[in-house]
């Protein structure tokens, strides 16, 4: 009963949160006064009037896709050298060098695309400069340019008979000054009151109380006790659905999360934004209830898999009770005095409920950051995090990205609809064609495509298989994940498949790119299309897209394209595993 | 292209400012206010008993004497980190293993049996399941409370001071729930241990 409470609370939490904060990113994209104004309106001019622009150009689609898509190839390259050349550079007490070429190729694309795939250990391996300069920036900026892209289709809804979809530089600019940027320092601080660290030092060590002898006889008596810029990029890796931990093992090492104040925050903030959007859409669109719809729609599918996950991880497996089939149990997995349950991989402050929560919270927001190790969970709790993936990160999804996404998917739902009954289908008074239909195919299958070509070709190769530490379905689950995570720009990751290899690296690259680019480029296109287009007006005859029929309808219409793309593959892993665990 | 060469330097200006802004001026900021206000905090939580480095409060240790009070289930790493002069240090990191494998099971198996076996006095009892797990940081410096207290009867005998005693100091070093239902009451090993070896009090 307790846990349940915990799970309602963290619910309420966020959904307190989020319709203010909707509210207020509403008015900042509109350009409206907000209490911040004093301090970033001069902010914002003094970066228009370096950038040479005025505030109030617009840009045609193709040149709003045009520049998100120079932005984004720039930062590509130069994040791509900051990582290849971070031996040379400053900020580098431990002395690290620069990684191999692919490794710097695929972090690069991971964090342009707002992915956070780590095929690295952040601490062992990237110098303070890179996870400051390079890192950390990319988690606002393409956080920024999720938001602004939403922005850009928002336009094309409620305007009418007009080329333009706002100013792609605005557009980041005020996501920055407004949004991001003061939510992180707010976040940031709070952590290090906390306990998370923040300071430029070099790795400490301390006295081990008991010393540690190795297996070849070495005698251990210091632990190592890593260091950094931590919480300010903790911050952002949360709130702007990137996820890249500061630690190789992400939320779930002490120094990224010490207590469970700080796992509140942290876990609250993965959703936050993504929750927030859906009730600014209503907003600017000037009808509320259609963005309270695709709320609605989102919170379900959310709420049915916290459910599964978190009866799955707390009955546990029966090979975690130990000893042999049938006979006397060695092992408590009870409530009392514990959190018991499955907690191979979670740490002890946090239990289950807190573990599960963050779990289904950064699969469905395409955040990817984690707290307990999914690689891990039970199979089916592992199965759920894994779908929420699969569906194309539209459960919230990434910020930004998570609601155009959805969009496509309604667009699809109406499509589907109109051809049920027989009339043209529209979506909030503009009329849906084929043209917007084909570009809304794209958002939908990108995501599919990429995992399910990925992970087919990646498992002929024999060096994956190698790569793997567990056997069986186990392992091919490993890759689907891997593979899933790339394709839902998520970067969580079922962390016992060794991925720094050059195959791996660059088609989990590919993966990432086709997943981001190609959605946004036709979101863009859609934006474009509609903002051509005159509104129709409302009669008997339009099918309402905000009532309870058609949330039901679109809820269906994204778990059966996530189900029709993925069963084959998630019969093999997971449910073969599940199958193998009872037998 | 006239059009292009601009966007081509308007978007470079603006990489350098969003760098600038977010990779430098907010990571500073930061970094100033926490050294200023949580300075203790923002460096590593260090325990910091007459001038010796005891440990950090965050990170778990490796116990397995009968003395101490035992953490999670660590899975050793001394490859990755080497002092000035080449030492090995000590840090570790999760398994990764799937729960619901037969090998997982007789690991399960071993690990309780061995734990039965250094607490003769809970024979009868199951072992609470974090004393068998690895965390999710492999660095976890909590157990729960039923994990602590089924080894309070073993060191006390070791230690021969009373089971009250040693009860005491683990209850000193739980932290309960966030509002009394977020999170898991949980105990520091790592102070409970030094608090029996009467370096805290």
């Amino acid at each position: 009963m307790e846990t349940v409470i915990q799970y309602s609370i963290y619910l309420i939490i966020l959904i307190a949160l989020a319709i203010p904060l909707g509210r207020y990113i509403g008015k900042v994209m509109n350009g409206e006064k907000v209490f911040l104004s004093r301090v970033g309106r001069p902010c914002e001019r003094l970066i228009y009037r370096l950038l040479h622009i005025e505030e109030s150009e617009e840009m045609t689609w193709k040149r709003y896709a045009l520049s998100a898509i120079l932005f984004s190839a720039l930062f590509l390259v130069t994040l791509f050298l900051i990582i290849l050349l971070q031996g040379i550079l400053p900020l580098n007490p431990e002395k690290i060098d620069g990684t191999s070429w692919h490794l710097a190729f695929n972090t690069a694309v991971s964090f342009i695309t707002n992915t956070n795939w780590q095929a690295y250990s952040s601490e062992a391996q990237l110098s303070y400069f890179t996870q400051m300069i390079g890192l950390t920036v990319q988690n606002f900026v393409s956080a920024a340019v999720g938001i602004s892209v939403l922005f850009a289709l928002i336009r094309g809804f409620v305007r009418t008979k007009t080329n333009g979809i706002g100013n792609f530089f605005v557009d980041v600019t005020r996501s920055l000054v407004y949004v991001l940027i003061p939510l992180s320092i707010v976040v940031s601080i709070g952590l290090v009151s906390q306990g998370v660290v923040q300071n430029f030092k070099s790795y400490d060590t301390v006295q081990l109380i008991e010393p540690i002898t190795t297996e070849d006889g070495t005698v251990v008596t210091e632990e190592v006790v890593p260091m950094g810029p931590a919480a300010s990029q903790i911050a952002i890796k949360q709130l702007g659905t990137n996820g890249g931990g500061f630690f190789g093992v992400n939320s779930a090492h002490p120094f990224e999360n010490p207590t469970i104040l700080a796992n509140l925050l942290e876990m609250i903030s993965i959703l936050l934004i993504p929750a927030a959007l859906c009730f600014t859409f209503g907003r600017n669109i000037k009808d509320s209830k259609q963005g309270r719809a695709i709320f609605i729609a989102m919170f379900t599918v959310l709420v049915i898999a916290l459910t599964s996950v978190a009866v799955s991880e707390q009955f546990a497996t029966p090979q975690l009770q130990g000893s042999e089939r049938n006979s006397e149990e060695l092992v408590d997995l009870s409530t009392d005095g514990q959190a018991g349950g499955n907690m191979e991989g979670k740490e002890a402050r946090f239990g289950i409920a807190s573990s599960v929560t963050w779990g289904v919270f950064t699969t469905a927001a395409s955040n990817g950051s984690v707290n307990s190790m999914h690689d891990s969970y039970t199979p089916l709790g592992g199965m759920v995090l894994m779908l929420l993936m699969m569906l194309g990160e539209v459960i919230f999804g990434g910020v930004g990205c998570g609601l155009y996404g959805m969009l496509g998917f309604a667009i699809l739902t109406v499509f589907i609809a109109g051809l049920m009954v027989g009339r043209t289908p529209e979506y909030l008074g503009k009329k849906i064609e084929p043209y917007e239909m084909k570009m809304a195919v794209f958002v939908c299958l990108a995501t599919p495509v990429a995992i399910l070509i990925g992970s087919g070709i990646a498992m002929v190769i024999p060096s994956v298989a190698d790569g793997l530490n567990n056997a069986g379905a186990h392992g091919f689950s490993e890759v689907l994940y891997a593979f899933a995570s790339a394709g839902g720009n998520n970067g969580s990751a079922f962390a016992g498949l060794g991925t720094d290899t050059p195959f791996l690296n660059i088609a989990i690259g590919l993966c990432m790119l086709l997943a981001r680019f190609v959605p946004m480029l036709a979101t863009l296109a859609i934006a474009g299309s509609l903002a051509k287009k005159k509104k129709i007006a409302t009669s008997a005859g339009t099918l309402s897209t905000s009532n309870g029929m058609f949330i039901a309808l679109l809820i269906f219409v994204v778990l059966l394209i996530g189900a029709l793309s993925f069963f084959p593959a998630v019969a093999l892993g997971p449910i073969a595993e599940h199958l193998q665990m009872i037998a | 292209m006239k059009s292009i060469k601009i966007l081509l330097k308007q978007t470079a200006t603006f990489i350098l400012i969003t760098t600038i802004v977010c990779g430098v001026i907010y990571p500073l900021a930061v970094t100033g206010i926490s050294q200023l206000f949580f300075k203790d905090k923002a460096n590593g939580s260090i325990i910091e008993v007459d001038g010796k480095q005891y440990g950090s409060k965050l990170l778990g240790q490796k116990f397995t004497g009968d003395r101490y009070l035992w953490g999670r289930v660590m899975y050793d790493n001394t490859g990755t980190y080497h002092d000035e002069e080449g030492n090995a240090l000590y840090y570790a990191g999760p398994s990764n293993l799937t729960p619901a494998s037969e090998d997982y099971r007789s690991l399960i198996t071993e690990r309780a049996e061995a734990i039965k076996a250094s607490n003769p006095a809970m024979i009868n009892q199951k072992v609470p399941v974090d004393l068998v797990t690895g965390s999710g940081s492999g660095l976890d410096p909590h157990i729960s409370v039923a994990a602590a207290m089924y080894q309070v009867d073993r060191i006390a005998k070791v230690r021969n001071i009373s089971t009250e005693q040693v009860e005491d100091i683990i209850n000193q070093y739980t932290t309960g729930k966030l509002l009394g239902v977020l999170g898991e009451k949980v105990v520091n090993v790592l102070e409970v241990n030094l608090a029996l070896d009467g370096i805290l009090n």
